[in-house]
């Protein structure tokens, strides 16, 4: 099974202290480092454990710049096969639809069987891979957190619903899936794996190999734009509670069932 | 009454006695060599090991661990038990040979055993035999009726062999019977005045008395059944050591001549590579039993299943899926099974998944102590880092620490916090005043590095430990400074959780900014620091924990501490791994302890070289490990136990641990925890006394 993985590079909310700038309109990015969105690594290893029990090449694409192929290459390291950087001045300010437009013209070029998005970015909008299937009139399925491979024509993909059901669905290939946290547990990547890829050549397509127009895409083409961005004004402080050990866990027992905490 | 007829002469069934015997020698030492040969298979086939340099200090291993059995008394009763069997293996090996050579050739004597010494040596083996038959017995009746927790077998490590055990003391007994009774006939058959000669109250002794009425021809047939027995019995065991824990008979000698002689350090990932050349290397750790060295081969076959290691290990302790003894013996069944005695050898599963489990491998604190207590130097932390570097390799590594490695790499340092930081420590207005701590950019006077390391450099806890060396290399008036923004994680944990590459990028870092420091010296006062930095770190300067320049200038009479505050407290002191067992420092933090007017200190149970694990320190800190409990809760049950209330330590990842458990263990308000760093600035006279 061919599979393209669309990934992204976002400021790692775990490593960085996320500050706005001056101007107000963005973070500050110096001093900042980055990583692979965590919906997307989830993504690449699902699809890296597709692909080893169906045979078949990963993929994995990214819509940036040249900074971005530092996880282009740690996917690689996990063991993508291959990896394609989508770069293109005309690309700069895309909205998700701008993505998804540029996405999806790297999708006809290929043949591929199943295209996995992450459901989100960590600085995103949730909003490409449905964009994206529909774009290329493929099905979708989101916030997928099951994947079984019935033969080469169907998918079965389970979803968690709200309240941690979870539903079971059929799904004809070709098709895009969302793929949400915690439907594996993704390996490990190492110094020496990022070592080892490090001058494998990754090819860059603009907008004139993939056909798009840059009118539709990027500044240009995008129709919400960001306006603001703040942080909000911290809320009432957490509730400490007092009095012995015991009255302090009755209290907190009685907290958690009131608002459904336990059952 | 005459003498008896000699085993080589005498007729046995059909066949003449030399010749039997010359049969059941070559039978005997043939398959022997036969078996031995099949054993030195996976070595052959193991990695690289450098284990043939330093023959001096080697040597003196064997004298000490393997001669003088130096670690045997650690457990007194079985020690002095395996103290004098081992004795009587050493001396009864002359006579035994003999006994075998004069069943093919009569009479044979060791050249300069004849005379006056043959005689003293023979009264010895008399004794020796003794010992080793009622070592025997009491062995057997400890296994049988005391049942030793430490030998049992837990139901996940598979069935225990109990009987194995008593086969084994029988046979001995057996043999050591054989020869007594060999000798006591002759004895007998020579009536009283030659059976004087018999070493009074010595086991052949007993015999020749109970012996006294026979007639010639049973002590002519007891003569020559015991001889058969003996030689039957030495052949067997000599072909039946091979196949279990009494082959460290032979091995022992050989695992202690190649044993690691540097403590703290960890073994590169392939010997003879150089750092520059691992990138060409196909596969890292071990992964396949053959990745493992010969030695650590060696050490499968050596290990005498003793169980002091588990008895000692903290993850045992403590329900972690760790027991070091079961690292050894399953991986000793896995080259019996695989490679047969019988038949060719054959490729098994991948270790971890197949012998081990993933969880057995990360639940190790590298604390040390199993390989203190192994009398044989047998080696675990090499062979759990070098499955670890396979698991690595594999991306086979817990959710749980790949955030913090990640974190390593972009930000030296396990909690992502920005580099400008590192030194934030230093930076509070009311500690500036009172202490500025320079960064050493290679203009400065300062010559004394203080490395500081991640968790004391933005853990809030350990910071103050961080601000007390400060405040004491400033007050013993050590011009110093640290490499702040500069300073990446010393890398230590990241080594030893199997992540070579990484660690390599951390170290290279520090030592260049080490370098670029000016520093000719280093103070630090973590001992996982500490030992990087004299282990890992091959080209850095000199590095000292800070309980040892503390210690130097008490000694030197240069620092006074004023009286505690409190008197009733009584003070223990946790040696920390790292500092303890892995670099010897022992005495230096007791000192300084002891220095302080007013001070009680009491010792644990388990402290010093027995010292137990707090929970493990850097990257362990992130690792969920199933447990039932927690080290630290343990520990600081211990300290209860010892009647402190304060434990001391000197090392800020023991500080995390014992702190939290203290917590746990329901002691808050009763017990409290302080770093040797923050006391000794608290008590440290000041003239004018400034802060607390």
């Amino acid at each position: 099974m061919e599979i393209l993985v669309c990934v992204r590079r976002v400021p790692d909310t775990s490593e960085n202290e996320i500050r706005l700038n001056d101007a107000g309109n963005d973070i500050e990015r110096d001093e900042l480092v980055y990583s692979i969105n965590e919906w997307d690594n989830y993504a690449v290893e699902e699809a890296l454990q597709i692909a080893s029990r169906t045979g078949g090449k990963v993929t994995v694409v990214t819509v940036g710049s040249e900074d971005d192929e530092e996880v282009l290459r740690r996917q690689m390291a996990m063991g993508a096969h291959q990896a394609v950087l989508l770069a293109d001045e005309a690309f700069d300010g895309s909205d998700g639809q701008g993505i998804a437009t540029i996405l999806s013209a790297f999708v006809k070029k290929g043949g591929y069987d199943l295209i996995l998005t992450g459901v989100q970015a960590e600085d995103g909008a949730g909003q490409v891979g449905g964009m994206l299937a529909a774009m290329l009139d493929y099905p979708f399925a989101s916030l997928v957190n099951a994947i079984e491979v019935v033969d080469g024509k169907t998918l079965r993909v389970g979803r968690e619903v709200e309240g941690g059901n979870q539903e079971m669905h059929e799904i004809d290939l070709p098709c895009v899936l969302s793929i949400q946290t915690g439907i594996n547990e993704p390996r490990y990547v190492g110094m020496r794996g990022i070592r080892q890829v490090a001058s494998v050549p990754i090819p860059t397509l603009g907008a004139g190999d993939l056909g798009v127009d840059p009118a539709s895409v990027g500044r240009t083409g995008a129709r919400v734009t960001r306006t603001d961005y703040f942080v909000p004004v911290l809320g009432k402080g957490a509730e400490m509670l007092g009095g012995s050990r015991e009255e302090i866990i009755d209290k907190l027992i009685e907290l958690m069932r009131a608002n459904g905490g336990l059952k | 009454m005459e003498g008896l007829q000699s085993p080589a002469q005498a007729h046995y069934w059909f066949i003449q006695g030399w010749l039997l015997f010359l049969i059941l020698k070559i039978v005997g030492l043939g398959a022997f060599a036969y078996i031995v040969g099949k054993r030195l298979v996976p070595l052959l086939r193991g990695a690289r090991d450098v284990r043939f340099d330093r023959p001096v200090a080697r040597l003196g291993r064997v004298l000490q661990f393997w001669l003088a059995q130096w670690k045997h008394p650690r457990y007194w009763f079985a020690g002095i038990v395996h103290i004098l069997v081992f004795a009587g293996f050493l001396v009864l090996f002359t006579r035994a040979v003999t006994v075998i050579i004069n069943g093919v050739a009569d009479g044979f004597v060791m050249p300069g055993f004849s005379g006056r010494f043959g005689q003293a040596y023979a009264v010895v083996t008399q004794y020796f035999t003794t010992i080793v038959f009622v070592c025997m017995v009491v062995a057997a009746v400890r296994r049988i009726v005391f049942k030793p927790a430490r030998y049992g077998v837990p139901p996940q490590f598979g069935k225990g062999h109990p009987a194995d055990a008593i086969f084994l003391l029988a046979l001995i007994a057996a043999l050591m019977f054989a020869d007594s009774l060999f000798e006591a006939s002759e004895a007998a058959a020579h009536g009283t005045a030659h059976h004087a000669a018999l070493a009074a109250g010595t086991l052949p002794w007993l015999l020749a008395e109970g012996l006294g009425p026979a007639s010639h021809a049973t002590l002519q047939s007891l003569h020559l059944g015991a001889f058969l027995a003996h030689d039957v019995l030495f052949f067997f065991l000599l072909c039946y050591r091979p196949f279990g824990i009494q082959f460290h008979v032979e091995t022992s000698l050989f695992s202690v001549y190649f044993a690691k002689l540097d403590k703290g350090t960890v073994k590169p990932v392939r010997w003879g590579v150089a750092d520059d050349q691992l990138a060409q290397v196909k596969s890292f750790g071990v992964k396949q039993f053959e990745d493992f060295t010969w030695k650590h081969m060696l050490d499968f076959y050596s290990c005498a299943d003793c169980g002091r290691c588990s008895d000692n290990c903290p993850a045992n302790a403590v329900g972690r899926p760790l027991s070091p003894r079961f690292i050894t013996i399953k991986a000793r069944d896995y080259t019996f099974a695989h490679y047969p005695v019988v038949g060719s050898p054959r490729n098994g599963a991948p270790l971890i998944g197949g012998i081990y489990s993933e969880d057995e491998i990360w639940s190790c604190t590298t604390c040390g102590a199993c390989e203190e207590e192994c009398p044989l130097l047998i080696e675990y932390i090499d062979k759990i880092v070098d499955l670890r570097r396979g698991m690595v390799d594999d991306g086979n590594v817990p959710q749980s620490l790949q955030k913090p490695l990640k974190a390593l790499e972009s930000r030296g340092n396990p909690y992502g916090k920005m580099e400008k930081k590192r030194a934030d420590w230093a930076k509070a207005k009311d500690f500036r005043e009172i202490c500025d701590v320079p960064t050493l950019d290679g203009g400065n006077d300062a010559d004394t590095l203080y490395f500081v390391d991640s968790i004391t450099s933005y853990d809030d806890r350990m910071q103050s430990i961080g601000r007390a060396t400060a405040r004491i290399l400033q007050h013993v008036g050590t011009p110093f400074g640290i490499l702040g923004a500069a300073e990446r994680d010393s890398g230590h944990e990241v080594r030893r959780f199997g992540e070579e590459m990484l660690f390599m990028a951390l170290r290279d870092h520090n030592r260049e900014a080490i370098k670029a420091s000016g520093a000719k010296r280093i103070v630090t006062a973590d001992p996982h620091a500490l030992n990087a930095l004299k282990h890992d770190y091959p080209d850095a300067p000199p590095a000292e924990h800070i309980s040892q320049v503390l210690s130097r200038e008490v000694r030197a009479g240069r620092l006074r501490f004023r009286p505690v505050d409190d008197s009733r407290r009584t003070y223990t002191f946790h040696d920390p791994c790292y500092l303890g067992r892995h670099n010897g420092i022992y005495d230096d933090p007791r000192s300084v302890l002891d220095a302080i007017p007013g001070l009680t200190r009491v010792e644990m149970a388990r402290s010093r070289d027995r010292s137990f694990c707090c929970g493990g320190g850097g990257l362990m800190l992130f690792y969920e490990p199933k447990e039932d409990q927690r080290m630290g809760v343990l520990r600081v049950k211990m300290a209860a136990e010892a009647g402190a209330d304060v434990i001391v330590t000197a090392c800020p990842y023991c500080m995390v641990n014992v702190e939290d458990a203290i917590k746990v263990a329901g002691l808050e308000g009763k017990m409290t925890a302080i770093d040797l760093a923050e006391l000794a600035d608290r008590q440290i006279a000041r003239p004018a006394a400034p802060v607390a």
